[in-house]
């Protein structure tokens, strides 16, 4: 990749965020009702509410505020809480480590379960025994994580009571505590995505077994374990990176389900918060740092790709 | 670096296995360590007391002046903040920041003679000063909620007559005021902190506030000031779930001490355990009220509003919906109100008088209204349980589920429905029918001459005009009123000195206690 693509990757980046800002901006004021009237509630007078609403800002035009917010966004402030009354990046700051966390974890027990379970499944698939793993899969994908999680709750914390069933510890407080209280909703999330990766890791071996290579690569002496982890690994890795990309962005919006069965407050929690709340400004700073994570995301994955197929990479330097 | 498809060279056949045995090494120092975190700690002598209470209802603000809702009040009121006057236990009016006050013949003048040791947490004390400038705070009205302000409307002057003495002087005598001094209305800031209540309440209650973590927790912490009985709890969390049901399960496996309000009631059964629960059953103030809109002319005709009042078998609703778990109310009135009566028989279940009240009213062919309510515990299960039974009478009933900020906007601001479920949580709220502005548009002279009349009259005169008011209100079925909100209040064991009624906004932890 020159500096030239990066370069233009970047300035891609750019003009889809700026983008996004404009649609979620339009979006989010589209939503009927205001925070003047969640916090006034069932004793205010149509006029209170209105004397609020100035006093908080709301009657400036939107594209007044619009200009204000991504200006703000732009030299780092991302605005203040209309209900807090703090400012949104102290407030995102903390919940964005949580979900952090929780996502790269399950993801990181997600592949190690998966890549064996996969291999396994492929290279015994005309076996009973990888009939079986694929069942496994096929059964942990069918299961709602936040089914898995009520059922880890019940039995691993009201009935056994070997772990927390819920809340949050930083680990600056007490790193065993802060491990502990991660256990179930890493697990209960990392489930169904290693039974995701797990399919995914199986079709992409099978195809490595059928490859002409591999079989003159057995025929050389090597065994299929060894073929495989010598010479398969690199063409697995593609498409596993492929679906790593897409579900770790799917999973930090998605782990907002798992968040509430084990009250973590991640950002999706507070997403859900702010949204109910009609607090806008914390509504808009999520959102568009939740796009601004995909695109990073899949940015980053596009880069490791040069890395794991040189094919890509003669493309972009033979030019 | 490119890797090139020319140099085979045959691996080890160890290879592979070793790495199976690293990753099966890696899983398994990773249960080890877990498993070695798993011990339970055993409290240890010396370490702080800490209380924790789930809730439901997170604050949408600090300060109980400038934001409405009752998840404020829940955690300040007595807790934090105290008031000249409290409410106790029975509904009662009882001195709290005033040792006594006493009131003049013609009901205009209240004269509160302060108790002298009683100090804000800044260690500074409650003085008379305190309380005009708390009292002149919400007079100006700036940035104060209307809610706040229309409290204080019958005031004319507050005067200090000496440090530990103020008199306040009313427009006109009023017996709701001295209530609502009990209440948000009533609080008697540390003049110390005004500029900063929204970040930093500043109170003299035996709790001093600590740390708001939205979404997570409010922090209280023992104030060392505090001028009474001392609590033993060196701290208190309320912790906040969205999900009721994560808050059973927290408190089952013991990470909660306190359940503030169960609201899944069907969920008792699960604290059945009288060695390792109590469990505390009263009433509180949250008149569950499915509201008609008075402006629908359907629905102005009274005879259509006692068909619906007869049409739905509210005992059958209450089984259904909240566990069995309410009390039937059949008015605005809260059973801890000194003028309530039962009024729930008013119009008993009874499909044929209601198929006939229709049929006077003219519509024999039936009548279809939207119900649209807020997505609230509540109110989505009682909808759909209203709808089928008025089916039967032949009201078509169109269910409308609204999230709470869309059905603010909607139906409590623009007046966009037919009928509608809230729960009014407000202590002595009966008033707000005599306000023909407020959502329902009930307008009823009648109806607020007697709440005036009772509001300004003796003791006893506003008992029984308020008993009448109550009646008048139930036979105009100006509402249906389907149940009163349960109070549920589990606790572990260990905990004592909570209240059995929640007859005030405040979940009053005064007298709370654990012999853990």
């Amino acid at each position: 990749m020159t500096l030239r693509t990066v370069g233009l990757r970047l300035a891609g980046l750019v003009v889809s965020l700026l983008v996004a800002s404009l649609l979620i901006f339009l979006a989010t004021n589209a939503l009927p009702g205001d925070v003047a009237q969640v916090i006034l509630g069932t004793n205010a007078s149509p006029g209170e509410v209105e004397a609020l609403r100035q006093r908080l800002g709301l009657d400036r035009p939107l594209s007044v505020r619009y200009v204000e917010w991504v200006t703000g966004v732009v030299r780092g402030d991302f605005g203040t809480s209309m209900i807090t009354g703090r400012d949104v990046v102290s407030q995102i700051a903390p919940r964005l480590e949580v979900s952090l966390w929780l996502v790269g974890l399950a993801m990181v027990l997600a592949i190690l379960i998966s890549l064996p379970l996969g291999a396994f499944a492929a290279v015994r698939r005309r076996h009973a025994s990888g009939f079986v793993a694929s069942a496994i899969a096929q059964i942990g994908l069918s299961i709602p994580a936040f089914w898995a999680g009520i059922w880890l709750v019940v039995i691993f914390a009201v009935t056994l009571r070997w772990l927390p069933a819920g809340n949050y510890v930083s680990y600056w407080d007490s790193l065993g505590q802060w491990a502990l209280h991660l256990v179930l909703p890493v697990t209960a999330l990392a489930v169904v995505q290693a039974s995701i990766l797990a399919r995914y890791v199986r079709s992409a071996i099978i195809d490595v077994l059928g490859e002409d290579w591999f079989r003159t690569a057995r025929s050389v002496g090597w065994s299929t374990w060894g073929a495989l982890l010598r010479h398969g690994s690199r063409n697995v890795a593609i498409s596993l990176l492929t679906v790593i990309g897409l579900q770790l962005s799917t999973l930090l919006v998605g782990a907002i389900i798992i968040e509430q069965v084990f009250a973590l407050p991640g950002l999706g929690s507070r997403l859900l918060l702010a949204v109910g709340q009609r607090d806008l400004v914390v509504v808009q700073g999520i959102v568009l740092l939740l796009v601004w994570a995909v695109l990073v995301i899949n940015f980053v994955v596009d880069v490791i790709y040069q890395f794991v197929d040189p094919r890509l990479r003669r493309v972009g330097t033979n030019r | 670096m490119l890797s090139t498809m020319g140099e085979f060279r045959p691996m080890e056949a160890r290879r592979p296995r070793r790495l199976v045995a690293a990753w099966l090494c890696l899983m398994a120092a990773g249960a080890v360590a877990l498993t070695a975190c798993t011990r339970p700690e055993a409290p240890s002598q010396g370490e702080p007391v800490i209380l924790n209470i789930g809730a439901t209802g997170e604050p949408v603000g600090l300060d109980p002046s400038t934001v409405n809702g009752a998840g404020t009040p829940f955690v300040l009121l007595y807790n934090v903040y105290e008031t000249l006057v409290r409410i106790d236990g029975e509904g009662a009016i009882r001195p709290l920041l005033a040792r006594d006050y006493s009131v003049s013949d013609d009901n205009k003048v209240y004269t509160f003679n302060l108790d002298g040791l009683a100090k804000f947490a800044s260690n500074t004390p409650v003085d008379a000063e305190a309380v005009v400038t708390s009292f002149d705070r919400i007079l100006k009205g700036d940035g104060i909620t209307d809610q706040v302000t229309s409290k204080m409307a019958p005031v004319d002057s507050v005067k200090a007559l000496d440090s530990d003495t103020v008199e306040v002087t009313l427009k006109q005598p009023s017996n709701q005021w001295l209530f609502d001094m009990a209440g948000p209305a009533g609080i008697i800031y540390d003049p110390a902190g005004l500029d900063t209540l929204d970040t930093k309440p500043a109170g003299s209650g035996p709790f001093a506030f600590a740390e708001w973590e939205t979404g997570q927790f409010v922090k209280l912490v023992r104030n060392d000031h505090y001028w009474g009985t001392g609590t033993r709890v060196d701290e208190v969390f309320f912790r906040y779930y969205a999900d009721p049901n994560a808050m059973n399960t927290a408190m089952l496996s013991g990470q909660l001490d306190i359940i503030s309000n169960l609201t899944v009631p069907q969920a008792l059964d699960q604290f059945g355990d009288p060695d390792k629960y109590t469990v505390i059953e009263g009433t509180t103030d949250g008149e569950v009220v499915l509201g008609f809109n008075h402006d629908n002319p359907q629905l102005a005709d009274l005879k259509v509003r006692q068909a619906i009042n007869y049409g739905i078998d509210r005992q059958a609703l209450v089984d259904s919906v909240w566990g069995g778990k309410g009390m039937l109310i059949g008015s605005m009135v809260a059973p801890t109100d000194p003028w309530f009566e039962d009024l729930s028989k008013t119009y008993t279940f009874d499909q044929e008088k209601a198929r006939a009240l229709l049929k006077e009213a003219g519509f024999e062919s039936g009548l279809t209204l939207r119900l649209r309510v807020p997505t609230l515990p509540y109110a989505p299960p009682a909808a759909r349980f209203i709808a089928a039974q008025l089916k039967e009478i032949g009201v078509t009933v169109q269910v409308e589920e609204l999230e709470f900020a869309r059905w603010l906007s909607e139906v409590y601001t623009a007046g966009d429905y037919d009928m509608t479920i809230v729960a009014h949580v407000e202590p002595r709220d009966i008033g707000n029918f005599a306000n023909p502005d407020y959502y329902w548009h009930y307008d009823n002279p009648a109806f607020a001459d007697l709440i005036k009349k009772a509001d300004e009259g003796s003791a006893q005169e506003q008992v029984t005009l308020m008993k009448e008011a109550a009646k008048m209100l139930a036979d105009d079925a100006a509402a249906d009123w389907l149940f009163l909100l349960p109070n549920l209040v589990i606790t572990t064991k260990e905990v004592s000195g909570l209240e059995q009624n929640a007859t005030s906004l405040s979940f009053d932890l005064t007298s709370v206690a654990t012999n853990r």
